[in-house]
């Protein structure tokens, strides 16, 4: 049975200088030896604005993974790591970086080396394990960044110790250049900072919006520069163009999903070997993702931000992000969001590579659930790693998904719909 | 060794020890990081917490598949009742998991008290230090919130000495055990030091002692038996409750001549210093003990500690026993045998799912190891 779209979504025009923008970083950070310009590899948590004021171009393996996951090369690359005698369920941004850096390959060829590597663990353990090997690798300083986890409170003396090292990781940078940090340009690129990621928190609230004008598969890819390029004019110039072309779609009405019915959150990293095929899934089912638990971190701790005391109050807006804080705080902002996005049901990717984002989620999928009687499906797979991931399994469960959400809510009828009650398939 | 009993029934049956436990409220502890000199010093009964091994369907609503043992078998002992002669529990900040089980249980809210003990995640720098510093203090005061008393410094100094002879005998034995192979059997070695997490301290103290000097009075007699001197092994990786492997070691003929598990040497190893500030020297030793791989004290001290450790113990080589899922071990396993196979070493990985039985085939793969070395 074929439920064909009823015409394709009109494309986001960004996109293309949003590509073009990253081709041209990843080219600068390639050349950077050539350029006599430094690489700092750095966690996707961590505080990059030094590294852009210092002028040493940020390197994100993390960014690298979603790439090597889109690109379909993750199985091969994370077996290279196996082969080296790292375990199978380590985290596959880590195994593949790890099986890229020894044995080379990958969408780009590998990463530029590192001059020096930056770590903070406020997403995860992993990272702080992962970086050792690569400083081990590379022989090159790591510098750690310890930010630690807030289950409950963000302590004074959590405050003291972050601050203190925010202090350290300035120094460290100034003795690896050899260079001055230049205090006037920091605040620049801590202004700068702050306002790329006002700009991208409107972008994401722009799919409140009925028809949404983007979907959260489109936030994944849009994610990159906030990610990498934070505390740059290019990012605040990117965001504010996608967010005129986003308010735009709105004025038309234009919706990425071609009558969107049925609105949902999903939770966890993208499937990124899998993004087009799960995106065609639900809206073959008129379901948009509207919004999601990972793009938003990227915004998640602006109120902590003084961008008059840009250094010192970043040691708090980089402790207290959505991982690293109890899984009752996660819960309570993925409330919000189901609020404020008025969803109709949540995607939890339960990610084997993630265990700080994943464990838990059954205890925020079991508040969802008092809370407000929304379905929650839990999706196994992998972001990068193919091999956790079966799709027959999973469409069987997203079609199931959807049918309980049609029966709690039925969308209104359409000329030219299935009679209900009968499984909506996708395009066949 | 009659002093041995009480030992193997704490470690076998921890649940009938803390329900007559009565004159001390029990916190459980879940990690050798635990300060549990700060605990006992408060007036209460520290119990590391070991899966009872009966996995049952209730986590399966908490933690996926993907989790270690060690998270889902405590949660289930947790959720099913069987520790509910806990007063309360103290998480210590380690791996992602921990991280995680500890706000699962802390959502639970089934006992009564509740900690988290947020360690730094490094421990060499200053300002590590400082903030372990803290991070003490807030735990003695939710402590002292508890009980409504002051820890003194008098109270801490008299737990750390208790905990200094539960180190140093243990530590005794073990060394009589690298220069004697056998003179513990490996069985007897794991329950005292399971046996001592898990009874009172006092008493632990004591016995150790005892079996100390009694060992150290038969070395004379064992020097001249004429004692087949087997292989020695050196056990790496994670928290290990291992019954069936020890018996399986003892099985072959082979002697655990020394461990770095977190259940093991790392929870005896480095004595608190007795002529400091107590809290100074209880945040002292955090710096200078061995380090869990989830916690960072320069790259390369793991190796060398190990090459060290297994250097001294003599052992014909070194078997990583690993939990299934566990991140911070399986991080470090390929730099770890690197080094080993560097200094010459020799070493096998085991990767255990939890289960205290061992497989046929682990027991094949560990004979033709012995066999090799
Ligand atoms: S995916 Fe999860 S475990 Fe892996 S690096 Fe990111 S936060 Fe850490
Ligand atoms: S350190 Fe390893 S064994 Fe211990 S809780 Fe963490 S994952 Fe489990």
């Amino acid at each position: 049975m074929t439920r064909t779209m009823d015409t394709q979504p009109q494309k986001i025009a960004a996109a293309k200088k949003m590509r073009d923008i990253m081709t041209t970083y990843y080219l600068d950070a390639l050349s950077a030896a050539q350029n006599n310009r430094q690489v700092a590899w750095i966690t996707s948590g961590g505080p990059v604005e030094p590294l852009v004021a210092m002028d040493i171009i940020p390197v994100y393996p993390e960014n690298h993974g979603a790439m090597i996951g889109s690109a379909k090369m993750g199985e091969d690359l994370c077996g290279k790591a196996e082969n080296l005698g790292y375990s199978a369920d380590l985290c596959a941004y880590a195994r593949a970086d790890i099986g890229c850096a020894v044995a080379g390959g990958g969408p780009i060829g590998g990463l530029p080396k590192p001059d020096m590597l930056i770590c903070c663990n406020n997403i995860c353990g992993t990272v702080l394990k992962w970086y050792e090997i690569q400083a081990r690798h590379y022989n090159v300083p790591l510098f750690i960044l310890d930010t630690p986890v807030c289950h409950t409170r963000y302590y004074p003396e959590t405050a003291r110790y972050v601050k203190a090292q925010i202090r350290e990781y300035i120094q460290f940078l100034e003795t690896v250049t050899g260079r001055k940090m230049d205090m006037d340009r920091m605040t620049q690129v801590g202004r700068l900072s702050l306002e790329a990621q006002k700009l991208w928190q409107q972008v994401l609230k722009t799919t409140a919006c009925r028809p949404a004008p983007m979907t959260a598969f489109d936030a994944f890819f849009f994610l990159a520069l906030i990610v990498t390029l934070r505390g740059t004019r290019t990012a605040v110039d990117f965001y504010r163009e996608l967010l005129s072309e986003m308010e735009d779609r709105i004025a038309r009405g234009i919706a990425m999903v071609p009558d969107e019915q049925y609105r949902l959150l999903w939770d966890n990293l993208p499937v990124w070997h899998r993004l087009k095929w799960l995106s065609d899934r639900f809206a073959g089912h008129k379901a948009c993702l509207v919004a999601d638990t990972y793009t938003s971190a990227w915004c998640g701790a602006i109120q902590y931000i003084d961008p008059d005391h840009f250094l010192d109050s970043i040691a708090q807006a980089y402790t207290r992000i959505y991982l690293n804080v109890g899984i009752d705080q996660m819960a309570d902002q993925v409330l919000e969001m189901i609020r404020f996005y008025d969803v109709d049901g949540v995607v939890m990717h339960s990610n084997r590579s993630c265990k700080p984002y994943s464990f838990g989620q059954m205890d925020i999928m079991a508040r969802i659930r008092e809370k407000t009687g929304i379905p929650v499906l839990m999706l196994e797979a992998d972001m990068v790693d193919p091999r956790s991931f079966s799709e027959a399994q999973a469409e069987t469960r997203i079609d199931a998904f959807m049918e309980m959400i049609r029966y709690r809510r039925p969308k209104k009828p359409q000329p030219g719909d299935l009679p209900a009650g009968l499984p909506a398939g996708g395009k066949t | 060794m009659k002093e041995l009993t009480a030992f193997y029934q704490a470690a076998d049956n921890p649940g009938a020890l803390g329900r007559r436990i009565t004159r001390r409220k029990i916190l459980g502890t879940l990690c050798s990081y635990a300060p549990e000199e700060l605990i006992h010093a408060a007036g209460y009964h520290p119990m590391r917490l070991f899966p009872s091994g009966s996995d049952n369907h209730l986590t399966r609503n908490h933690l996926q598949a993907y989790c270690c043992s060690l998270a889902r078998g405590v949660l289930a002992d947790s959720l099913d009742g069987t520790l509910d002669f806990l007063y309360g529990t103290v998480f210590v900040h380690t791996c992602d998991t921990m991280q995680r089980l500890s706000d699962i249980w802390r959502l639970q809210g089934r006992y009564r008290f509740f900690a988290d003990v947020i360690l730094p995640v490094r421990f060499d720098t200053r300002s590590a230090q400082n903030y372990l510093m803290s991070v003490l203090e807030r735990f003695k005061a939710d402590l002292e919130a508890d009980t409504g008393t002051p820890v003194t410094p008098e109270a801490l100094a008299a737990s750390i000495r208790v905990y200094n002879r539960i180190r140093t005998s243990l530590s005794g034995i073990q060394t009589l055990n690298t220069r004697y192979p056998g003179i513990v059997k490996n069985t007897d070695m794991a329950a005292l030091v399971k046996g001592a997490m898990i009874m009172d301290r006092e008493t632990a103290a004591g016995l150790l002692e005892k079996l100390a000097r009694q060992l150290a009075s038969a070395v004379t007699a064992l020097q001249t038996s004429g004692t087949v001197i087997n292989k020695r092994i050196f056990l790496s990786g994670s928290a290990c409750d291992m019954t069936g492997l020890h018996d399986l070691f003892q099985q072959i003929g082979a002697v655990v001549a020394g461990d770095d598990l977190c259940t093991g040497r790392r929870w005896f190893d480095t004595l608190t210093r007795e002529d400091q500030a107590p809290m100074t020297a209880v945040a002292r030793r955090y710096m200078h003990r061995s380090t869990c791989p989830a916690k960072h004290r320069g790259l390369f001290s793991r190796a060398e500690l190990l090459i060290e450790q297994v250097r001294q113990s003599q052992a014909d080589g070194v078997v990583f026993v690993l939990l299934k899922f566990c991140d911070p071990h399986a991080f470090d396993y390929p730099y770890l045998k690197a080094h080993l196979d560097g200094a010459g070493i020799r070493s096998l990985l085991l990767e255990l799912d939890g289960t205290r039985d061992i497989t046929g085939q682990t027991a094949t793969r560990l004979e033709t190891f012995l066999h090799m070395l």
